[in-house]
């Protein structure tokens, strides 16, 4: 059983006056203990809603949450608020995309950070403080002690991430979600926190759950990738896997968009045709199909269901992509 | 922080060099110059040729107005002509100064304590019957005039049902000492609990007429204030921690939210007096208020004069407060 079990969750954000948005659609994935875990998509594909959803951080009105969130052995959906309040922190935590909204300007960092070690480790504010010290020293920021009294505006955008990280991982949660961490930050910042979390995660055993829109840090990152659409997921693969022959033609569109060493200087990238503006509803067919170059009729007609088409591979898709179709020399990691 | 407090102080002798200049200009534009405005229509010849002399009205305009800043700085603002005549003006705003105070002080204490914590419960209830339930009242607030108020709480509660005195500060048998003029104060200090009970019943209709528009205002913008940290990203890092509520609602919530807060509370205390003017005439009270509708119906210069500069320091002084209120909650001010 893996740590984190997702089973056909949907939300729906539902506005008096307004369209129901179906953000999520069934979303199904596990993340094995100790293990990285992509949720790769574009912007809109339902990342967030799915990670929070997980988090039991959604807003309570106007928003309906079906499916099942199991974290070792609990259900979350349909807990008490204290009954998350308990995990949140301290089992399982989350790392989001701007370091400096994510922030509270008016209060120190030391006690942000030590804040969630009173609350979940019983510890008295001296002790925490000290032990806050440490962890700021852990996630690489200099002169922690002076940090400690600072405040956010006080620090660079890496700096605030890291103290982002350090809390996130001041109690040893079996779970991190990392919601585009690196996003907000300059190119060479971020890949000083990308190894910062490699190696966290790597230490505490930690599982992770790394969301990003960038396969570039997948490849880098992760040992299974999801791959989202429209709020559901296309395809499902070994990083290894996916990168050497990707099967649905999104994540094939996806990987040709990435920028690559040996991509010849001035050639543009190739961007995936068309935006998620055109997409049709899943209940009539393939969301993707008009922007699919591989679209078969049967594509807007009928909605592709998941099929398992190896071990631990798993592909929504009418007419995918032969297994051999970019399994080259030049693979991605 | 110390560079700000002394740059706010040299804003304030600013401030009230421009008032002071057109309080001069104000007392000269009026019709029969600064002697009629100072002595009144009905003053004699003498006594107008001695006012010409004594105020160097004879003298060119720059050596007036340096003459009438050194009587201002020296406090000599004048004699009262009409509110209490005969006494120095400034003499005449000392001794009502206490109760206005008294009254804006408990005024903008209820605005507060119910302001504040209705503000942040109906924005965290957002729709609910509480949110619906204050915000109908504190439109209320805004929309009834300040005066009809009074007269309707006076007459309700004092005239109607005897709960509480009609008009006054005290009543008038009590045996009080009366040190420091601020009537509540003076009981306490002296033990006589009486006394400091007879004067708190005295304001409280008073000060509830005053509160409401420093009450809505604050209401409101603590509920919009709310509403805007709620969905701020550090709210929910705060809940992503599994922090209690009460951790989130004070440290998380309430700090951030208070800072427009805080600026308002300091607005309002200028808006205070206005209320006041009515206030007091409505429940007859000896105070500041009362000594500006006097002053301008009586045509009492020398009083008005005082009561201007005054309310203008106040008011530059509390905004100072405020000023540094806001830098101790907001760290981002301090260190620029
Ligand atoms: N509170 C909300 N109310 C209504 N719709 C929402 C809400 N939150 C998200 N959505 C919608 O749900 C969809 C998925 O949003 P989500 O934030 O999960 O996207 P994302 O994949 O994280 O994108 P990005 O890369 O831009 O962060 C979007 O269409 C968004 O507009
Ligand atoms: S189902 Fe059809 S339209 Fe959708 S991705 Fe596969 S081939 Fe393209
Ligand atoms: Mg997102």
């Amino acid at each position: 059983m893996a740590l984190l079990e997702v089973r056909d969750l949907a939300v729906r954000f539902v506005r008096r006056g307004e369209p129901t948005v179906a953000a999520v659609d069934g979303v199904s994935f596990d993340v094995p203990a100790g293990r990285t875990v992509g949720l790769v998509g574009e912007s809109g594909c339902g990342k967030s809603v799915t990670s929070l959803a997980v988090m039991g951080l959604l807003p309570r009105d106007g928003t309906e949450v079906s499916g099942s969130v199991v974290l070792d052995g609990t259900e979350l959906l349909g807990l008490s608020r204290r009954e998350w309040d308990r995990r949140r922190g301290s089992e399982m935590s989350m790392v989001f995309q701007d370091p400096l909204t994510s922030l509270n300007p008016v209060v120190p960092l030391g006690i942000q950070v030590s804040e969630v070690m009173e609350r979940h480790r019983g510890m008295s504010r001296r002790v925490a403080t000290r032990e806050a010290e440490s962890l700021l020293d852990r996630v690489g920021i200099p002169d922690p002690r002076r940090r400690l009294r600072e405040y956010s505006h006080q620090l660079s955008g890496g700096m605030r991430q890291r103290a982002l990280i350090a809390m996130a991982l001041a109690c040893r949660p079996r779970l991190l979600i990392a919601d585009e961490p690196t996003t907000a930050l300059d190119v060479t910042i971020q890949a000083q926190i990308l190894s910062l979390l490699r190696e966290l995660v790597a230490e505490t055993g930690t599982a992770l759950v790394l969301i990003t829109h960038d396969l570039g840090v997948v490849a880098g990152m992760c040992d299974e990738v999801n791959v989202l659409y429209a709020g559901r997921i296309v395809e499902c693969a070994d990083r290894h896997a996916l990168f050497a022959a990707p099967r649905h033609p999104y994540t094939a569109g996806l990987l040709e968009s990435v920028p690559r060493l040996d991509t010849p200087r001035g050639q543009r990238l190739a961007p995936i045709a068309g935006s998620v503006e055109d997409n049709i509803p899943w209940s009539v067919g393939c969301a993707f199909s008009p922007r699919c170059a591989s679209a078969l009729p049967v594509c807007s007609e009928r909605s592709p269901a998941v099929e398992t088409v190896g071990p631990g591979r798993l592909l929504r898709c009418h007419n995918p992509l032969d297994t051999d179709v970019g399994n080259t020399e030049s693979s991605h990691d | 922080m110390l560079r700000y407090t002394v740059r706010r102080l040299g804003q304030l002798v600013i401030v009230t060099l421009v008032l002071s200049l057109l309080l001069f200009a104000w007392l000269r534009a009026l019709p029969g110059g600064p002697v009629s405005a100072l002595l009144g229509e009905r003053a004699t010849e003498r006594s107008r040729a001695e006012l010409v002399e004594q105020l160097g009205l004879n003298q060119p305009l720059y050596v007036q107005y340096w003459r009438f800043l050194g009587r201002a700085v020296t406090g000599d603002f004048g004699v009262s002509t009409g509110v209490q005549p005969g006494t120095p003006a400034l003499e005449v705003f000392l001794q009502r100064m206490p109760a206005t105070i008294e009254l804006s002080v408990l005024a903008l204490t209820i605005a507060v304590l119910v302001g504040i914590p209705l503000g942040y419960v109906a924005g965290r209830r957002q729709g609910g019957w509480l949110d619906n339930l204050s915000i109908t009242w504190s439109l209320l607030g805004v929309a009834v005039p300040v005066f009809f108020l009074a007269f309707l709480l006076k007459y309700v509660f004092a005239i109607e049902l005897g709960l509480l005195p009609a008009s006054g500060r005290q009543e008038a048998g009590t045996n009080a000492t009366h040190a420091t003029g601020f009537y509540v104060l003076d009981g306490l200090l002296t033990r006589e609990w009486d006394a400091a009970w007879n004067a708190l019943l005295h304001l409280l209709l008073p000060a509830a007429a005053l509160s409401t528009i420093p009450f809505a205002v604050i209401f409101r913008i603590t509920r919009a204030s709310v509403l805007d940290v709620l969905e701020e990203d550090y709210v929910r890092t705060a809940r992503a921690k599994g922090l209690g509520a009460a951790v989130i609602r004070t440290r998380h919530v309430l700090r951030n939210a208070m800072l427009p807060v805080v600026t308002t509370v300091g607005l309002q205390t200028g808006a205070l007096l206005s209320g006041a003017v009515l206030t007091e005439q409505v429940f007859n009270i000896a105070g500041i208020g009362q000594a500006l509708s006097l002053g301008f119906q009586r045509q009492d210069y020398a009083v008005l004069q005082v009561v201007i500069m005054a309310t203008a320091m106040v008011y530059v002084l509390v905004n100072l407060v405020v000023d540094l209120a806001y830098a101790v909650i907001d760290p981002r001010l301090r260190t620029r």
